[in-house]
């Protein structure tokens, strides 16, 4: 089929970059995903009876709650993500202002995922003692 | 030299409006302020990511990492973020729950979506009066 596209939009590489809905889908997924998640962290820490390094550990030793806070970190670092960037699209005006930013946030969410995530496995196999 | 079609949708470019541009969209007041007050939390619970990934690397570091960690989040300071923070988590989850029945395709007429606007206000103030007191009067622990 002949494109739709005209040849001097296609030179100039302008376009759908069939990316379009991902972004939204993927905010969307994330937040159904935090509502749980967001409430049972805030009820579990709420509810511990005490935040002493020995109760915390234990409790965060629990297979259960080694899963869901590395469901938590990862599901709400993307999130953050995703928001904070629009955020930075809509406001900073100055492109290479706007790259810089974006890199670095990028960077900063990755390292927050990754250190949040590390964290709770080396707690999960008893490396915090 | 570029051909005056080109320089047209350069032109169109740059002049493209951005969403939520404050002076683009007249909207009424109560919709303007719950969708900035969104933006908003949602960039102060950014900033709480990092309280908590310091929190979780305190756990991970062992006790003596640890018991520093915790004077540092127990100082009067950080009380003052977790309020911010139970603030920010109240307001941005019944919100979001707002956004996600929007895309469902319901709620979007202006009576229905100021009627929503009002219920968001209310539960989310709810919200954070539980929360703030349970943290800090009910446990009494302050953290």
């Amino acid at each position: 089929m002949k494109s739709l596209r005209s040849p001097l939009g296609a030179v100039s590489g302008l376009g759908s970059a069939k990316g379009g809905a991902h972004h939204w889908w993927m905010q969307r997924l994330t937040s159904i995903a935090l509502v749980p998640l967001t409430v049972w962290f805030t009820v579990s820490i709420l509810s511990l009876p005490s935040l002493d390094h020995v109760t915390v550990v234990s409790w965060m030793a629990q297979s259960w709650t080694s899963l869901l806070l590395i469901l938590l970190v990862l599901v709400a670092t993307y999130h953050s993500q995703l928001g904070v960037r629009v955020v930075v699209e809509d406001y900073v005006h100055n492109s290479g202002m706007r790259t810089l930013t974006l890199v670095t946030l990028t960077f900063a969410h990755t390292l927050l995922a990754v250190a949040g995530v590390f964290a709770i496995l080396k707690v999960a196999f008893g490396g915090a003692t | 030299m570029r051909c005056p079609a080109t320089r047209m949708h350069l032109n169109t470019m740059r002049a493209r409006p951005l969403s939520p541009h404050l002076s683009v969209y007249r909207m009424t007041r109560y919709s303007l302020a719950t969708s900035i007050f969104n933006r908003i939390t949602g960039l102060i619970l950014s900033v709480g990511l990092i309280v908590l990934v310091y929190w979780l690397m305190a756990v991970a570091g062992g006790t003596r990492t640890y018991v520093r960690a915790h004077e540092i989040l127990s100082s009067g300071f950080f009380k003052l973020i977790y309020a911010g923070l139970i603030v920010a988590f109240c307001y941005h989850l019944v919100a979001g729950i707002r956004h996600l029945v929007w895309d469902t395709g319901r709620g979007l007429e202006r009576a229905q979506s100021k009627r929503s606007a009002g219920i968001v206000v209310v539960v989310s103030i709810a919200l954070m009066v539980i929360l703030g007191y349970w943290l800090f009067l009910a446990g009494g622990r302050g953290q």
